[in-house]
């Protein structure tokens, strides 16, 4: 591609031809328009020049056809471009079925990368081609955004929540990583690369670095450093708090009568601000962890909250008491790993 | 028709009219308080401008050598603030519509002249706190001032260089307040809103969104400013606050103000095209609505600038349609200058020359506009050079270049002088090139990739970025050359007649420079806007001066 093409990035994912696609029609249309409208000038600047310093051309009040002509045209082609980008990025917006996620946190003036497996990474994002990626994502300062030219992907990343963005890579090589929202003295350094390496590669990548803890083994010791264990249960089967295991995903029904998704920004939020959507059936009794959990630690958090999912397919009650774990759910309750 | 002739030249104009350093500064001629803000204007144009000359010069080389990382963050900043509240801003409304704006209805001033000279002086104020901030230390937030950067993280003058933006905005205010009374109540008899000239359509719309806007960024930088100095939290999520609540109220105004800056350079195009082919405008009402459409439709897209700031997918959809249906009177617009020029006489004087080059450049502004509309594009060139060229042709190809093309075509009646034609055209090609290869390298470094407020970049931008610098020093030298010209020839221009360009409108039958009531006698309207003397008239007349030896052509019959 580089070499026909010099005046674009490389294309590495499946998106970047849809992207580039679209590119090229709004180019050609502005070079047809920008052509006729020049092109239409300089020829009416030669044939009607004056003349003669006497001359008065004779008034031309307007034509209500010719501009409503020249109202519609633009639209239906203003209409075009605007239902071919929605469709381009409803396609970057709908995270794809069953990802493998990678968890992002931007600080001044780095980037934090985990997989789920447990690899960290700074800076430096190995992924193998052809396998969808989500990007969980968030800052521990200000706001940053995630950007890869190749991929033509860009979101922000701001503190307090979560974006997610999701790509598939399709070209093995080693692209740029830039932060693209302005976020202080460095923000020109706060770069990085994108490896794209073919799967069985970076399958031998990942199992030469596999020292590592996974993050859902890692949140599950904060789980139980924090003293989550005393309400939620050992194994997020729930007690005097609600239960954890089969929550994600799933429909959360609160006391003021609404119906949530439990997504990542709702345990994120139910974490460092207990209070703010109250599950149906709780008292307001759990603690703020601002503060006490960093950014990665969260994240760490929720990955061992999602491996709960498949483990305890039984809804747990809320008991009356704390519910000793049966014997056989230590067992089924490890972490699912992928 | 009734018979007009110019009236005979006086000696007292509202430039002589009084002398000495109090007569300006207490002055409550619209004239002489256009002329406090078009020399303060120039400056804050020269300071935005040294510092895109140092932009341009740290990007020659990839590496970030010339200037540290913070000075650089600092420079950005601070062109940017500087050319958008103070100069992109007050430039054509305050200045040449500060002017105009009585001159074009036939009214002896604008309806509050204490509060026009009011509106200087807290421009003025504005000004002075932000040059104060910037001496002392200097401002790095981008001139977004987004959160919490500005809130929490920023080590400089934030709060600051925020009141003087504070300030400033209110003369914005009174400056749009006075415009709506003025068009309301002081038309000369006979000046219907059908008559009125382009330009104060323009104007008028401008004015609606100042007083609409600026509050709403004003209430924005106050609770900046708050957070900042309390640490209550509105906008930082570490005390509770929303940073995306932060964008939503910045751009509320600042969108609308792009239209602010882009709307009052339109009025003037539509003068320039329409006298300088000597025809009325194709479809003056579709050209007249078009600029109230802008106004209204411009308050309703601010979300565009937040489509990958984690705003849901549904609002990002409603504001990309809205953004496309804003890009259609401009569309009209654009049309209907060319289709003005079809079957007119078309002089090639320097204005006109600024005309065809704005055409030309807000044409390309306004449809790679439609680029950043276009959602799934916009994710991949949103916060690159891209966007940065894109507003650099509407703002510079747009309303820099109007405002110069205004700037000559009313100077002999501002100044009494005429400018040097030959190095005004001159002037003219140069910022055309210049300008060119300044911005369009950078539409390709962005879709490239590069993203915009960086201090340093991969060496694979360099071509590109080189060619960029040397396109800047080609615009700074064009935009230096009208700057001396036009000062020299307030002594030794040509002394300009009441009419030199042989129009119609209002402005053009006083004297030159006008006196200080504008009027020698109150006119009367009988006539529609652009109405240039039937050609029948103009053969027998131009005839008869021919045979009488009389060579200047008379205006209208």
């Amino acid at each position: 591609m580089q070499t026909w093409m010099p005046f674009l990035p490389e294309r590495a994912s499946s998106l970047s031809g849809k992207v580039d696609a679209l590119y090229f029609y709004l180019s050609g249309v502005t070079i047809f328009f920008t052509l006729l409208i020049s092109g239409t000038l300089i020829f009416f600047v030669i044939k009607y020049r004056r003349r003669s310093p006497y001359e008065i051309p004779r008034p031309i009040a307007g034509s209500h056809k010719l501009e409503t002509l020249w109202s519609v045209i633009p639209l239906l082609i203003a209409m075009s471009m605007f239902v071919w980008g929605a469709q381009v990025y409803f396609e970057q917006a709908r995270p794809p079925e069953s990802p493998s996620e990678i968890f992002v946190v931007g600080k001044q003036w780095m980037w934090k990368l985990q997989h789920t497996t447990g690899q960290r990474e700074i800076n430096e994002l190995h992924v193998p081609v052809g396998r969808k990626i989500k990007l969980i994502m968030t800052s521990e300062d200000t706001i940053h955004s995630f950007f890869i030219p190749a991929f033509r992907i860009k979101t922000d990343v701001l503190p307090g929540r979560y974006t997610t963005q999701w790509f598939e890579a399709t070209k093995p090589g080693t692209y740029h990583l830039f932060c693209a929202e302005y976020c202080g003295m460095n923000h020109s350094g706060m770069i990085g690369s994108i490896v794209v390496m073919v799967p069985s590669e970076f399958d031998d990548w990942l199992s030469g670095n596999s020292s590592q803890q996974s993050p859902a083994i890692a949140g599950q010791q904060i789980y139980q450093s924090l003293g989550c264990v005393s309400c939620h249960g050992a194994n997020g089967e729930g007690g005097r708090g609600p239960t954890l295991a089969g929550l994600f995903g799933g429909q959360v029904f609160l006391t003021s009568g609404e119906t949530v998704k439990a997504d990542e920004a709702y345990i994120r939020e139910s974490i460092v601000n207990p209070q703010a959507k109250l599950v149906s059936g709780f008292g307001p009794i759990m603690p703020t962890f601002q503060g006490q959990v960093t950014e990665e630690q969260l994240l760490q958090i929720l990955a061992f909250i999602k491996s709960l999912q498949v483990a305890n397919p039984q809804p747990a009650t809320p008991a009356t008491g704390p519910m000793a774990p049966a014997p056989s759910a230590a067992a089924t309750a490890r972490p699912n790993l992928r | 028709m009734e018979e007009f002739t110019l009236p005979a030249p006086t000696k007292v104009n509202y430039l002589n009219a009084e002398y000495g350093l109090k007569s300006w500064l207490l002055t409550k001629d619209h004239k002489r308080i256009a002329l406090l803000y078009l020399g303060s204007v120039t400056f804050f144009f020269f300071i935005g401008g040294v510092y895109a000359m140092l932009i341009r010069l740290e990007l020659l080389t990839p590496q970030g050598d010339l200037l540290s990382s913070t000075t650089y963050n600092k420079v950005f900043t601070q062109h940017g603030i500087i050319m958008i509240f103070f100069f992109l801003i007050p430039a054509i409304p305050a200045s040449l519509g500060n002017f105009l704006v009585p001159m074009m209805i036939g009214a002896k001033d604008l309806a509050f002249p204490r509060i026009n000279l009011l509106s200087w002086y807290i421009y003025l104020a504005g000004g002075l706190i932000t040059i104060y901030a910037l001496i002392a230390g200097g401002v790095d937030t981008g001139w977004t001032f987004y959160a919490p950067y500005s809130t929490t993280f920023s080590n400089s003058y934030v709060i600051l260089t925020g009141v003087g933006v504070f300030i400033s905005g209110f003369s914005s205010i009174l400056t749009g307040l006075n415009f709506i009374v003025t068009v309301h109540t002081m038309r000369a008899p006979g000046m219907t809103w059908f008559r009125m000239p382009l330009f104060i359509w323009a104007h008028y719309a401008t004015a609606l969104i100042m007083i609409l806007g600026t509050p709403v960024v004003a209430i924005t930088i106050l609770l900046l400013a708050f957070e900042r100095l309390t640490h209550v939290g509105i906008f930082d999520p570490a005390v509770g606050g929303d940073p995306v609540l932060f964008q939503h109220l910045f751009w509320f105004y600042s969108h609308p103000a792009v239209y602010i800056m882009v709307l009052p350079g339109m009025g003037i195009i539509s003068e320039l095209i329409a006298n300088f082919s000597r025809k009325n405008i194709f479809g003056y009402s579709f050209v007249a609505f078009s600029s109230l459409a802008i106004a209204v439709f411009g308050f309703l897209v601010w979300g565009h600038h937040m489509f990958v700031s984690g705003q849901s997918v549904y609002a990002g959809m409603i504001f990309s349609f809205l953004s496309f249906a804003v890009a259609i009177p401009s569309a009209i617009k654009v049309f209907n200058w060319t289709a003005t020029l079809y079957k007119g006489s078309i002089s090639y004087d320097t204005p006109m020359l600024y005309a065809l080059g704005f055409i030309g450049l807000f044409t390309i502004g306004g449809m790679t506009g439609l680029f950043l509309a276009s959602i799934g594009l916009d994710v991949h060139v949103h916060d690159t050079y891209f966007i940065v060229a894109h507003f650099h042709y509407i703002m510079v190809g747009g309303t820099l270049l109007a405002y110069l093309g205004g700037l000559h075509y009313w100077w002999p009646k501002i100044s009494g002088r005429m400018y040097p034609e030959g190095w005004g055209r001159f002037s003219a090609l140069v910022v055309f090139i210049g300008f060119n290869l300044t911005f369009l390298p950078q539409f390709i470094a962005g879709y490239m990739g590069m993203p915009r407020r960086y201090h340093a970049y991969p060496p694979e931008f360099q071509v590109l970025n080189v060619l960029s610098s040397a396109g800047a020093s080609i615009l700074g030298v064009g935009l230096l050359i009208p700057m001396v010209y036009l000062i020299w020839s307030m002594r030794y221009g040509k002394s300009a007649e009441a009419n030199p360009w042989h129009l119609p409108g209002l402005e053009w039958r006083t004297p030159s420079p006008p006196p200080t009531q504008n009027f020698l006698v109150t006119p009367v309207v009988t006539w529609e806007a652009y109405e240039f003397a039937p050609p029948e008239e103009m053969e027998v007349v131009g005839r008869l001066r021919r045979e009488s030896g009389l060579d200047e052509a008379p205006i209208r019959g």
